[in-house]
């Protein structure tokens, strides 16, 4: 095996300590673009190495997977119909090409540096450390790039893909309503036309983020079918896309979906981790000891995830929803509570039934209420590269509230489920580790939902 | 920089043997007096021999009822359906519209499983009509694919369809409809290339199915325009039947299809006419199915090939 190409020395400025600035001028301009170099070095000697990924690979050429044809090992690929093919072939060329199209990736990392705020800061959650008292725990700040989510990273780039394809439309699937938003802001940035399918479940349960997408100019689709939620939204997105591929590009929110939106998605929110890992050593001349983030389609995961997988020393670890609890069956844990099938398109890990059918998931969480999780992870998980637990409804919410009074930061539920992780892991840790938190997103569109469970509402007020 | 449109290069680091090498072996066993030739390569045959349109029609297991599925199926084929497809009611149809969404639902909230459907399709097998099973690819990959083909084949089925496997995906299915002599089908649709008309056509076996538009199934004031347009680029490819479905509802669109491909298939319409009965009269939901289908059997025998 010949020895892997490095990931390429980051010389780029990308923010120091908790600092919010971070001034990207040096050559090579940003870290989409330095990414793209970086894993067009390594797919050289990736060719062909479907079915042998393992954390050692990994850690050699750390864009291994996915393989040609979009598999992470026996997970992904493109179960679709046939009718998708050309769409899914087209888009796989044009981001081939984009992504080491120089015009493109500094037309990326601008709008990510002048529009959306990165690099976001790293802050150190010195209360929060004091409170749990076990390992440091330092925040990767994602709930303040713009539009309040890790979101806006994927957005930005399928966007200006859309338009580089010829595209004047764009669908999207939303849970939270942060990636319908992050869609809605891209779309009206770039003048193209959005539509946004949520559950009719989501849009009462985030109704806020429902008038945030339509003041944006979105149509919101409320979908009526099936459980209401995140997965009928993706259904009736795919619905539509099938009619409408020659105008319309499907903006997938997550790592999840037919090959290439796993790879693609992944690779637009590395910049999270490869942001993060250069301002923990900044900040402490060490890399952490464990980076903590929540699993929904696992794209603020993958996103943090991505850069640190070569760090062998650094354990990767993925909190998924677990609602009532795992052995309530009423929950979201598609690793702890699923077996490997396909949904959308992609081969992973599924909540589902004796016969194959697709089981509700349950979450408080809307952003992590959702069967399934992108085959990345899937693969992740069965090499051990990763691993990853459960945070039921009631532990996430006693994480965001402790966060809330210690750090005054009201993150969002599905941040909340890895804080209570990561509150774990920090007390398995001791006092001599370092904990890296990825929170995904802040919480202003979840303080009814949280004024209900603390009951602080004034009854009077109705 | 290296040029990275490396997804146009065949799948690399497949399983052993990839979707070429999987060509079908000569049918093991089961009815050797076949002589290599399905039930469906009959059907299309005689078919063609009086010069008319095979007639395809679908409607899902378990809808209203498992019993009264098999009187509408059967009653279709007794009215001069020619195939019958037994859907596999699915949790996430992606690929259907309304009607079929809302039927699915029905047979599922009636308890239907994998074993009503493998019972339908022994039930419907038996009026003699070559009996596929439509399905998506989970339920499959969960109830085992080699007891799935092995199970349908025993059931009596000639095939199966399966719109979100494409062949890329399939080698260990079309392994396993091998073994059990099978029908594997596949779909083509107006967006096909030319390269993946081939790869599609080349693993079809049977009849080849053409989605006449893009879009998800449900009946259609006109059938696509570039449903024929396809049938000749998938002729240019293969000698397999090519049969039409999506859109097509009434006798005279059944005749219009059967101008220029081998088979007419219906769904959505009959699904609706299951569901509705007679609408108004609130008649007998069996009886408008086999209304419908003797209007679409005298629809693909009336089309001037
Ligand atoms: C703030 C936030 N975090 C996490 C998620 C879950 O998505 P993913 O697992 O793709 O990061 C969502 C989804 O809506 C979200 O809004």
């Amino acid at each position: 095996m010949p020895l892997a190409a490095r990931p390429v020395v980051h010389t780029t400025s990308v923010g120091v300590g908790a600092g919010t600035v971070g001034a990207v001028t040096a050559r090579p301009t940003g870290t989409f673009a330095e990414s793209s170099r970086a894993a067009g070095a390594a797919d050289q000697h990736a060719a062909g190495a479907a079915g042998d990924w393992s954390p050692a690979r990994a850690a050699e050429s750390w864009q291994a997977v996915p393989d040609t044809s979009g598999h992470f090992g026996r997970f992904g690929g493109r179960f679709v119909p046939e009718a998708l093919f050309a769409a899914l072939d087209e888009l796989s060329a044009a981001y081939e090409a984009a992504r080491f199209d120089p015009v493109f990736t500094a037309e990326l990392d601008g709008l990510l540096a002048s529009y959306a705020g990165r690099p976001t800061p790293l802050t150190s959650a010195d209360r929060l450390t004091e409170r749990i008292g076990g390992a440091r725990i330092l925040l990767k700040r994602e709930d303040l790039a713009h539009t309040g989510s890790h979101k806006i990273n994927n957005v930005l780039g399928q966007c200006l893909l859309t338009r580089r394809m010829g595209k004047t439309r764009v669908i999207a699937e939303t849970g939270a309503g942060q990636h319908g938003v992050a869609t809605a802001t891209a779309c009206a940035l770039l003048g193209l036309e959005c539509v946004v399918y949520m559950g009719e479940e989501d849009t009462r349960r985030q109704a806020l983020n429902v008038a945030r997408m339509r003041l944006l100019g979105a149509e919101v689709v409320a979908v009526a079918s099936g459980s209401r939620t995140l997965k009928d939204a993706i259904n009736e997105a795919m619905r539509d896309w099938v009619a409408t591929v020659d105008s319309t590009h499907y903006c997938i929110g997550s790592v999840m979906g037919p090959h290439p939106f796993p790879m693609m998605v992944r690779d637009f929110q590395r910049v999270i981790g490869v942001e993060a890992r250069q301002q923990t050593l900044d900040l402490l001349g060490r890399l952490p000891d464990a980076v903590v983030a929540c699993v929904g389609g696992g794209s603020n995961a993958m996103g943090v995830f991505h850069r640190f997988i070569p760090d062998a020393e650094v354990a990767l670890i993925g909190c998924e929803a677990g609602g009532d609890g795992v052995a309530s069956g009423r929950h979201a844990a598609a690793i702890a509570g699923g077996a490997p099938g396909v949904l959308h398109g992609m081969r992973t890990f599924l909540l589902q039934d004796a016969d194959g059918q697709t089981q509700v998931s349950h979450s408080i969480s809307a952003g992590l209420d959702y069967p399934g999780i992108g085959p990345e992870h899937a693969l992740l998980h069965e090499t051990g590269r990763a691993s990853y637990r459960v945070v039921d409804d009631a532990a996430a919410m006693e994480a965001l509230a402790l966060v809330a009074r210690t750090e005054g930061i009201l993150v969002a539920i599905e941040s909340a489920h890895a804080f209570a992780g990561a509150f774990e892991v920090a007390r398995e840790l001791g006092p001599d580790g370092v904990v890296l938190v990825n929170c995904s997103g802040r919480g202003d569109k979840d303080v009814d939902t949280a004024a209900r469970w603390f009951d602080l509402l004034d009854p009077d007020a109705g | 920089m290296r040029s990275q449109l490396a997804h146009d290069q065949p799948a690399q680091g497949q399983p052993a043997g990839g979707p070429a090498a999987a060509a079908r072996p000569v049918p093991a066993g089961r009815e050797a007096a076949r002589a290599g030739r399905s039930p469906l390569d009959e059907v299309f045959a005689a078919a063609r021999a009086q010069g008319r349109a095979v007639l395809v029609g679908y409607l899902p297991a378990g809808f209203p009822t498992v019993e009264r599925g098999i009187a509408a199926m059967r009653a279709m084929v007794a009215a001069g359906v020619d195939v019958v497809e037994v859907g596999l009611p699915y949790s996430d149809p992606t690929m259907d519209g309304p009607v079929i969404q809302d039927a699915a639902d029905v047979a599922l909230r009636g308890g239907v499983t994998t074993r009503d459907v493998l019972r339908t399709v022994e039930a419907v097998a038996d009026t003699g009509a070559p009996t596929l099973v439509m399905t998506y690819w989970n339920p499959v990959e969960r109830y085992g694919l080699e007891a799935f083909a092995a199970d349908l084949a025993s059931a009596g089925g000639a095939g199966a369809i399966t719109p979100d496997l494409p062949p890329e995906e399939a080698d260990s299915w079309l392994a396993a409809c091998a073994t059990q002599a099978i029908d594997p089908v596949f779909l083509v649709a107006p967006s096909s290339t030319p390269q993946r008309l081939r790869l599609v056509t080349s693993h079809s076996r049977g009849f080849v199915y053409a989605a006449s538009t893009m879009g998800v199934t449900g009946a259609r004031a006109a059938v696509g325009a570039r449903a024929g347009d396809l049938v000749t680029r998938v002729r240019e490819v293969t000698t397999l039947p090519v049969a039409v479905g999506l859109g097509v509802s009434t006798g005279a669109q059944a005749a219009e299809v059967a101008g220029f491909a081998d088979g007419v298939i219906v769904g959505s319409a009959l699904v609706r006419a299951l569901a509705t009965g007679d609408g108004e009269g609130g008649g007998d939901g069996v009886e408008a199915v086999a209304r419908l289908a003797a209007e679409l059997a005298a629809g693909v025998r009336a089309a001037s090939a």
